[in-house]
Formats: C-alpha cells, structure tokens, sequence
C-alpha cells in the first residue's frame, strides 16, 4: 500500500507563485511507536495563507511543534527560505524569522498589554541592552496597538483582557517581531463570532507582506480565509489543494464523514465542522 | 462549550462573514469585547503600595535610607547596633533570593553557598589581617605543617581582592551552576533540591578541607577588622554604617534591575518559559543572570557578615541557614523587594528577642511563626499590608482585592517592583 502523501502531488494555488518559504520533507514523528507524522512533504510558498486541517490526533500540532523546534523529528527534513532547520532550538528558530501562536492564548498576564508587545520587540536586543527602562512606546508598538484594537487597554494588565483580545494580543506579539512566516495554532477557537469575523479581516490584511500557515477547526472560517488547503490524517497528508479541489476530495469526505458515506454524499464539508469543533470544545 | 453552542457559532460566524463581504470590515473595527473592569489597578504595583507614581517610589526609598540613619541613634548600644548591622547584610540575602524567586520562579535553597564564598573570602583576608606579613594564620600550623601560606590564600591580603572575590566568585558559581541546570530546563522542585544539595556539598567540603579553611572551627578570632579594633564600640557603628550602605545599593540595583526590561522578561520567564522561548528569547540565559545577580547580593552579605559576627564556620551556609533565608523572603513577601527586606529584618529581629526572653522554648514560636504566615498569609508581611490598605482604603478605580487573590501563592498583588 502507498501512503497518501506519495500519491497526492503538491498543487500549489495559482495565487501564491512567490518563492518557496517553508519546505518540509519526509517528515516524521515518532512517540513510543505512536506515529504523530509519517512521512509528511509539505511546503508553502510567499504570500499563501495555508490551513491546515484534519481530526483530532492528524499530527496538526506535532507538524508545527518540528517545524519550530519544539520537537525533534525522528525523521525528515525542514527547510526554511531554503535553510535546514530541523531540530534548531525554538528561540533559535524565531530568531531566523519564524513566529508562532498557541491554541490557547499564552500572554504574560501580569505585564500590562504595552509590556508584551515590547519584549515581544526587544527579541533581537542584545541582553545588556535589556538593562534599561521602557521609556514610551515605540512607533511600531504603537502600530501594533491600534491593528489589534488593544490601543484604549495598553496599559491594563494583559490578564484583564478578554479570551478574544488575549488572542488579538498574541497576534500583535508576533507582529511586531516582524517574522516572515507565522505559524497560527487554533487561531479562532474559542473566539466569539464577530472576534472571528475581526480576526479573518485581519489575517487578510497580513497575507500581503506574511506567509501565514494556520491551524483551524472551523469551516466556515476556511473556506472565507485559506487561499489554499492542507488536510492532515494520521500523520500523513490526505489532500492539498484550493479549498474547492479538498471539498470535493472524496478521501476528504471519508475521513471528515466516518464510513457512512453512502448515506450522507450529499453532505458538505461545512458539517464536519460541527464535531470537530465539539472535540475542541470538549479537550477545552 | 457544548456541541449546540458550537454548531451555533460557526453558523454565526458564516453568517457574519458573509456580512462582512459586502461592507469589508477593517480590522479597526476590531475592539468588540466588552470594556473589561480592572481588577488590579496595574500589572506592577511598585514597591507594594500600589500605586505607579515613581516620585512615591523614590520617597520610600529615601525615608528607609533615613531610617537605617537613625537606627543606631536610637539603639544606643553597641551589642544591638552590631546584632542590626547583621540583619541588614541578612536583608541583602532576601533581596537576592527575591530576586531569583520572587521575581524569576527559581526557588534557590542553597543560598548558604554564596553568603559563605562572600564571608570566606572575607573571613580569609581578616584572618591574614591578624597575622604579619608573610606569616601564616594559626591554624595553619595546627592543622599542618606547611609554613608557607598556601597559593589559593596569597591574593586575600589585598582588601580590594577579597572584596571582588567575595562578589564575582559567588556570581560565577551561580552562572555555572545556573547555565547547566537551565540549559537543561531543570526547573521547580529539583532546582530546589539540586540547590539544596549543594549548600550540603559546600559545607562538606569546607569541613573536608581542614588545612585550608581550618574545618567545623571556622576562620574566627579576628581582633582587629579593616584596621580597627574590634571590640571597640565605634568598630559595631562603622561596621552597621557599612551594611546600611551595602544594603541600599543592593536595593537600589534590584530597584532598577526589577523595573528594566530584563526584569519584565525576567518575570514573563517565570510565568510562561515557554512562551518566552517562542518570543525568540533563551530562558535558560535570563535565569541564570538572574541567579548570578542574586548569588553577587549573598556573596557581598557574606562579605559583611564575616566582620560582623566575628566567625566564619561551616555551619553558617549549610542546609539550615538557606532555608532559613528563604523563609525570610516567605514571610517578607515575596515579588516584593520592600518585603524581602523587611522579612530577613523582622524574622532575625524575633529570633533574637525570642531566644533572649525565652530561651528553652524560643525555636517553637520561630516555627509557629512560619507556620502562621506561609499557611495564612502566603503573600506575606507586604502582601498583607497591601490588602489590608486596599480594604481600608479602596482606591476608586479599582474594585478591593478579594482575599482570594491575595492567597495565591505568587505575585498576589501582582508583580511589585
């Protein structure tokens, strides 16, 4: 039998023909002969925003946990701007350009909102340099406040902020540290749905000077936002593709709907949605 | 979130979505959740009085410098003036290990260690003090026949030396120390007993050591101190004047130090090491200057206390002693530098009146003590202050601390600077 990931051919998305950004091969994760990844090829090219999705367990997250050095391969390689990377430290890894977000938001609640985003800035200060004083905010601090919507509650600690605003502020955090790709865990979950409508607009807007690799569980957010589509599945890519060619992707079907396909092959891709999401609100 | 809210929601969201095509919502539109009521009134409450005037800051800052001016003045007597000048080089312990724990997460139980390379060194060039030039301590010929003194002590003659070295030996452990145990992300309960262990290996091996650091007895015998004679009345006075200005500088550099950047960092580290990491910062290298920082602070204490208390023995900064100085910043409070002080002050202050008025039965009020305030007032004497003055006088803009927040364990009023 061949793996999925052998038979599908990369289709890159007639929008995103800039450079390659990030390329991933044979990438495999082993935990005590569970496999998170078998064998995954992936690659993103300038200016895409790619989703990612799958079923609980797909390897979504161990995918962007090797990528940033949060966990080593067993196997495989990534590239990044043509760079091996594999198994860097992940502080390392930020440094050469790489931000990422977490499922649940991770901001520094006893630090005012000003205060994340400035020692999000500082990264690249040299440690002595660290010695001194915040005096103000910069100009980029200061961009960042008002493109999150946080501006009115810089100074509050970032503890009191809402689940939506401590996303919005982790957002801002990888902002201003200018990073080249953004890696984006579970970006919406959670989110009201104006916060969720808010953060697709903003995303938009960041695709134009971003690569952005987001991994999401809502549908409907997908389809609005992913100009191309990655679907994981134990560990090996399923599909890729616009989001119309894995819609119609019958193995995509199968997974997303279990076995009763027959009954339900009228069903969309939106209404896988609604379990998925469940799992997420359950392991919340 | 149940299944139905969920499902609920992406429906919600398509069709907010596909609102928003048509009227192409900028992300300026953004601030949807409701205006959130603060609870604390800032994130960095300094010196536990909750307030972010600086000028408030700097006033308290000059009434204790006033304070330690007086304290001899009023004390009158050179045996407590002496017993003062030792709580306050115990103080510069406290800001240290608040420093490392407090403010960086990292519970350090060996602090013996470097309040004891700081007073050994100390305690080395005062031993050579009592002897000629050239001649050896007396101990020296006790214990072993050399005649010569030994390499490792020949540059303790110089003032200058033992000083520098009773503070870059004990920073230069720490960054060792610290280096190895954080690259390797050993953190919580095993850095604890990893620097537990250590301040027993210490006094191992200075015990072990006889020839060189004449064993249990300790460097002791010191008749005079930096010239002076010791038992003068006046030696007690210059020797606390010392102290209060060792203990201001230290305070004064925490002050800074807490207020940088390195000291917001310093506490996103220990409350998110790993998000740290993921802002492109190494954890590792944050927490070991921070130790190092804190070992610098015990190892100049030390350098004080050997003149001071007149003997430098091993059981000084053994197991006992360091944990003894964290309970000080415990019951000080700790994530503040004014509690720190005021714990290593007042918890050595009581052990001396305790062991004075009842002395059969003083260590079980010392226990009780430590008991009542870890168990009852986990934020210490500060943090207590501060809630008590927030029940009192609750500051319009934000709603009275609930005692539920002033019982977590770290940083309960937030993180005072």
């Amino acid at each position: 039998m061949t793996s999925p990931s052998d038979v599908i051919e990369t289709v890159v998305p007639p929008e995103a023909t800039g450079d390659m950004v990030l390329e991933i091969r044979q990438l495999s994760a082993v935990f005590d002969g569970f496999v998170a990844l078998g064998g995954v090829n992936f690659s993103v090219r300038q200016g895409e925003i790619r989703f990612v999705i799958g079923p609980n367990g797909a390897g979504k997250t161990t995918l962007i946990d090797c990528i940033t050095g949060l966990t080593k391969p067993t196997e495989g390689q990534v590239l990044f701007e043509g760079n091996e990377i594999t198994g860097t430290n992940p502080h390392r890894v930020v440094r050469m350009g790489i931000g990422r977000s977490f499922q649940t938001p991770t901001v520094f609640e006893q630090l005012s909102v000003i205060d994340n985003l400035d020692l999000a800035e500082s990264f690249r200060k040299p440690m002595f340099r660290l010695f001194g004083r915040r005096k103000g905010t910069t100009p980029r601090v200061d961009a960042t406040l008002d493109r999150i919507g946080l501006g009115a509650v810089g100074t509050q600690p970032a503890g009191t902020l809402s689940h939506g605003q401590k996303q919005w502020l982790e957002i801002g955090m990888l902002l201003v540290q200018q990073p080249r790709l953004m890696l984006l865990d579970e970006l919406v979950a959670g989110m009201s749905p104006q916060e969720r409508l808010d953060t697709g607009a903003l995303l938009m807007e960041l695709a134009v000077d971003h690569t952005i690799v987001v991994i999401e569980h809502d549908m409907s957010f997908l389809r609005r936002f992913a100009t191309s589509v990655t679907v994981l599945h134990e560990g090996r890519i399923l599909s890729e593709g616009t989001v119309e060619q894995v819609q119609s992707d019958p193995k995509v079907r199968e997974v997303y709907l279990g076995r009763s396909r027959d009954e339900r092959s009228g069903a969309s891709l939106a209404d896988a949605s609604a379990p998925a999401g469940a799992e997420a609100g359950a392991a919340r | 979130m149940s299944q139905t809210t969920d499902t609920a929601d992406a429906v919600a969201t398509q069709e907010a979505l596909d609102l928003a095509v048509a009227e192409r919502v900028g992300p300026s539109a953004a601030p949807v959740a409701p205006p959130v009521t603060s609870r604390r009134r800032s994130p960095m409450t300094r010196l536990g009085l909750g307030t972010d005037n600086p000028w408030v800051g700097r006033a308290v800052f000059v009434a204790f410098a006033l304070v330690l001016l007086a304290i001899p003045t009023l004390l009158d007597d050179p045996t407590r003036i002496r017993q003062w000048a030792e709580y306050l080089s115990y103080a510069m312990i406290a800001v240290g290990i608040d420093i490392a724990w407090g403010y960086g997460g990292m519970l350090t139980m060996g602090q013996g260690v470097f309040f004891g390379l700081g007073a050994y060194a100390m305690g080395m060039h005062l031993s050579l003090e009592q002897v000629p030039d050239g001649q050896i301590p007396q101990f020296m010929s006790l214990y072993a026949d050399n005649t010569e003194l030994p390499l490792i002590w020949r540059p303790f003659g110089s003032l200058w030396f033992a000083v520098l070295a009773a503070i870059l030996i004990p920073a230069i452990v720490a960054a060792c120390l610290g280096l190895l145990v954080f690259k390797r992300r050993i953190r919580g309960p095993y850095f604890a007993i990893l620097t537990q262990a250590s301040a027993l290996i210490f006094s191992l091996i200075l015990i072990g050591q006889l020839k060189l650091t004449a064993g249990t007895n300790g460097l002791t015998n010191f008749t005079t101190v930096f010239g002076r004679q010791r038992y003068d009345p006046d030696t007690n006075t210059f020797l606390y004047y010392l102290a209060a200005g060792a203990l201001l500088v230290v305070v004064l550099v925490a002050m800074l130090v807490v207020r940088s950047r390195f000291g917001r960092l310093l506490v996103a580290t220990r409350d998110g090491e790993d998000r740290v990491r993921f802002l492109g910062y190494d954890p590792a290298v944050v927490k070991t200057i921070a130790f190092a920082l804190s070992a610098a602070m015990a190892g100049l204490a030390g350098a004080l206390a050997a003149p001071i208390i007149g003997i430098v023995a091993p059981d000084q900064f053994s197991v006992l002693p360091s944990i003894l100085m964290v309970c000080w910043v415990a019951v000080g409070g700790r994530g503040t530098l004014w509690g720190a002080v005021l714990g290593a002050i007042v918890v050595s202050w009581s052990q001396t009146k305790f062991s004075e008025t009842r002395p059969d039965d003083w260590v079980y009020f010392q226990g009780a003590l430590f008991i009542v305030v870890v168990g009852f007032l986990p934020g210490g004497i500060a943090g207590t202050l501060t809630w008590l003055r927030r029940r009192v006088a609750p500051s319009p803009s934000a709603e009275p601390a609930s005692p539920l927040s002033s019982a977590l364990p770290v940083g309960a009023e937030g993180v005072v600077a």
